[in-house]
C-alpha cells in the first residue's frame, strides 16, 4: 500500500508541478483559455437569444454544450502529444535523464510521475472550466452525469495519447521526433480511423450486398471505437451512425469499445515506457542461439 | 570497493572497452586516464547502471551490477562528464529534489545540504537558481548532489574539467576530505600530472585496453621501455663511450649538449642489471663521477605511448 503511495507521492512529480506552475506563463494559459471559454459561450447564449427561434432554450443549451464538450475533447487531444512527447527525451536533451536514473526512483513512478505532471495542466484547465457548464445546467437540456461522462472522456483520452507522448519520449531519443510521431498518432485516432471506419465498411457492404444486419464485419467498428470524438458523439445522439454500426453486427455500445481499447493502449504504452526507461544490464548470452 | 571483471563493451563491431580487470579497494582514489574516446566514460557508466555491459560485469560494494543495479545505485554517488540543471530550481532545492530523489528522509536533507554546501564552497549561492551558476559552480555543486545520500563510492566523470585553477586545487581539498571519509573513489581526467597528485592509484586506458595500473612508481616502470641514465666521467669520454655501448641492455649513448663530461645512456635492463653494469663499469676503471637516473615526467611517458597508435 505505502508502495503504491509512493509511486504518485515522490519527488520527480512534486518537482514537475513545483516547476511548471512556478511560471507566469501557465496561469496566463489558463486565464486565456477560461477567457475564450468564456466568450465562445457569451457569443452563443447572445446570438440564439436574439436571432433564435424562441430565444435561448434547453435545446440550445445542450447543443452549447456539446460544442463546448467536443471543442475541448479536440483540445485536450491537440495538446497532449506536446506536453507529454518530451516528458523523457527533453530529459536526456537536457542532459538530466542519466542523474535521474542513477537515483533510487523506479522507472515507474518516473515515467508515471512524468506523465500526470505533463498532464496536471491540462486537468487544471478542464476542472477550471467547470463553471461554464453552469452556464449551460442554468438553461437545462443536459444531465449532470453528461457531464461527468464527458470529462471522463476527455480524461481517458488525454490519458491514453499521453501514454503514447511518454512511450515515444522514452523510445525515440529526440523530443521532436517524438512529438511529430505522437501527433501521427494523434491524427491517426481522430481523422485515420475515420477514414478507415468508411472505407472497411464499403468492403463489408460490398461483400454482403444488402444486408444491414450483415455478417460479422469487426474490422468498422474496431477502427471506429478508437475515435474519441465520433464514440463522445455517439453518446450525446444515440441515433447517430447506428445504421452503420448495426452493419458490424456488433451490438457493443461504442464506448465501451472505446474505454476498453483506450484502457488497454494506455497500458501497453506505459509498460514498454517503464520497461526501456533504464537498460536492462543483463549481459545477453549467445546461448540462444544453439 | 569496485571490482571489475573481463569488462568488455562493445558498440556494433566496434570495442569500446576489451576485457577490463580492475579492483579498487575501499577507501581508496584511483584515477583514470586516457585520451578521447580511451573507453573512460564507458567503463563508468557502466558501473553506474547506465549502460549495459556485451560481457563480463562489475562489483560495486560486492553488488553485481548486472544482477542488482538497484543495490549499485544505493551505493554509489554519480557525476557525468556532462550533465545538465533544471534551470528553475534554487541550488539548495536542486540538491534538495535529489536528495528525495534518493530517498533521504526530510529533517536529515536540511541538515546534510549546508553541510554539502560548505564542503564545495557555495553556502552564499544557496538561493541562487542553478543555471546562473558559472560552469565550475554548477560542477561543484553536482558533485555535492552526487554525495547527498552518503554513497561510499563515488563515481566521477572528469570533474575538474572546466575548473579554474584555483578550484582545481580545492577540488583536490574536497577528494582528500572525501578520502579521509573512507569513500572509494573513481575518477577520469585526461590530465596525467593532475591526476597522479590527487590519486592514489591510476590506471591507463587507451582503445578500450587498461595498459598500466597501479601507484605512480609502478606505471612508470611499467610503461617505461628504456630509462635513462646520466652518467658524468672526469676523462677519457671516449672510452667510457665505447664501454656503455658495448653493453647489450644499452641501446644509445649521447653526449650532452652542454656538459662535456655527461652521457645519457638508453637503458632498457632491468634494476639488478643496473647494478652489474655501474659495478663493471668501476672495475674496468671507468673514472665514474655520478650516476644517475632521469626522473621522467609521467605525462611524457603518457605523451610516448599514447602517440602514434591512432
Ligand atoms: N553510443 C555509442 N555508439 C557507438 N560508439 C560509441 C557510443 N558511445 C561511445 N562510443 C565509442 O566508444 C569509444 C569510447 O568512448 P568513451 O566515451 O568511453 O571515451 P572517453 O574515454 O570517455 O573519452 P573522452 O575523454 O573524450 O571523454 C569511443 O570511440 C566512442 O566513439
Ligand atoms: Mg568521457
Amino acid at each position: 500500500m505505502e508502495r503504491f503511495f509512493t509511486l504518485f507521492i515522490n519527488p520527480v512529480l512534486n518537482k514537475e508541478i513545483k516547476l511548471r506552475f512556478r511560471s507566469f506563463k501557465s496561469f496566463l494559459g489558463i486565464f486565456f483559455y477560461l477567457a475564450i471559454c468564456g466568450l465562445v459561450s457569451l457569443a452563443f447564449i447572445y446570438i440564439e437569444s436574439t436571432f433564435g427561434y424562441g430565444g435561448f432554450n434547453a435545446t440550445d443549451s445542450r447543443n452549447l454544450f456539446m460544442v463546448l464538450a467536443i471543442g475541448q475533447l479536440g483540445l485536450v487531444t491537440f495538446m497532449t502529444p506536446g506536453l507529454t512527447a518530451g516528458a523523457i527525451s527533453g530529459e536526456r536533451e537536457m542532459q538530466t535523464l542519466n542523474i535521474l536514473l542513477t537515483t533510487q526512483q523506479s522507472s515507474t513512478s518516473i515515467v508515471l510521475s512524468k506523465l500526470f505532471s505533463s498532464l496536471a495542466f491540462l486537468v487544471l484547465m478542464l476542472f477550471a472550466s467547470l463553471p461554464l457548464y453552469s452556464i449551460v445546467f442554468l438553461y437545462g437540456g443536459v444531465s449532470p452525469s453528461m457531464v461527468v461522462i464527458t470529462f471522463g472522456f476527455q480524461l481517458l483520452s488525454m490519458f491514453t495519447i499521453g501514454s503514447l507522448g511518454v512511450m515515444f519520449s522514452t523510445i525515440i531519443r529526440k523530443t521532436m521526433i517524438a512529438t511529430i510521431t505522437t501527433y501521427a498518432m494523434m491524427l491517426f485516432f481522430l481523422v485515420g480511423t475515420l477514414i478507415l471506419f468508411v472505407i472497411s465498411l464499403r468492403f463489408s457492404m460490398a461483400y454482403n450486398p444488402g444486408s444491414v444486419s450483415g455478417g460479422n464485419e469487426y474490422l468498422p467498428y474496431l477502427f471506429i471505437m478508437l475515435n474519441p470524438i465520433v464514440t463522445l458523439f455517439t453518446i450525446y445522439e444515440p441515433s447517430a451512425f447506428s445504421y452503420e454500426l448495426q452493419a458490424t453486427g456488433i451490438e457493443w455500445p461504442l464506448w465501451s469499445g472505446f474505454v476498453i481499447s483506450y484502457f488497454l493502449i494506455a497500458i501497453v504504452a506505459l509498460i514498454i515506457s517503464i520497461r526501456r526507461l533504464r537498460p536492462s544490464m543483463k549481459v545477453k548470452t549467445r546461448k540462444k542461439k544453439e | 570497493m569496485i571490482e571489475i571483471i573481463n569488462l568488455t563493451k562493445k558498440y556494433g563491431s566496434f570495442t569500446a572497452l576489451n576485457n577490463l580487470n580492475l579492483t579498487i579497494e575501499k577507501g581508496s582514489v584511483f584515477g583514470f586516464v586516457g585520451p578521447n574516446g580511451a573507453g573512460k566514460t564507458t567503463t563508468f557508466s557502466i558501473l553506474a547502471t547506465l549502460l549495459a555491459p556485451t560481457s563480463g560485469t562489475a562489483y560495486v560494494n560486492g553488488y553485481d551490477v548486472t544482477k542488482d543495479p538497484k543495490q549499485v545505485r544505493k551505493h554509489i554517488g554519480y557525476m557525468p562528464d556532462f550533465f545538465g540543471v533544471y534551470d528553475q530550481f534554487k541550488v539548495h532545492e536542486y540538491l534538495d529534489f535529489y536528495g528525495a530523489s534518493y530517498g533521504v528522509p526530510s529533517k536529515e536533507r536540511q541538515a546534510i545540504i549546508p553541510q554539502l554546501l560548505e564542503l564545495v564552497n557555495l553556502t552564499d549561492k544557496k538561493d541562487s537558481y542553478v543555471d546562473l551558476l558559472s560552469r565550475g559552480m554548477k560542477q561543484r555543486l553536482c558533485l555535492a548532489r552526487s554525495l547527498i545520500h552518503d554513497p561510499e563510492v563515488l563515481i566521477l566523470d572528469e570533474p575538474a574539467s572546466g575548473l579554474d585553477p584555483r578550484a582545481r586545487i580545492e577540488m583536490r581539498g574536497i577528494l582528500q576530505e572525501l578520502k579521509n571519509m573512507e569513500k572509494t573513489i573513481i575518477i577520469s581526467s585526461h590530465i596525467l600530472p593532475e591526476l597522479s597528485e590527487m590519486c592514489d592509484y591510476l590506471g591507463i586506458i587507451e582503445h578500450g585496453n587498461l595498459i598500466a595500473s597501479g601507484n605512480v612508481n609502478q606505471i612508470q616502470s611499467q610503461l617505461q621501455a628504456n630509462k635513462i641514465l646520466f652518467v658524468s666521467v672526469k676523462q677519457d669520454i671516449d672510452n667510457a663511450i665505447a664501454f656503455f655501448e658495448n653493453d647489450l641492455n644499452v641501446q644509445l649513448v649521447e653526449r650532452d649538449d652542454k656538459d662535456e663530461q655527461l652521457l645519457h645512456v638508453s637503458y632498457e635492463g632491468s634494476d639488478d642489471d643496473q647494478v652489474q653494469l655501474l659495478k663493471k663499469a668501476i672495475t674496468k676503471d671507468i673514472p665514474i663521477l655520478t650516476f644517475s637516473q632521469k626522473q621522467s615526467n609521467l605525462e611524457d611517458i603518457f605523451m610516448e605511448i599514447t602517440k602514434g597508435e591512432e
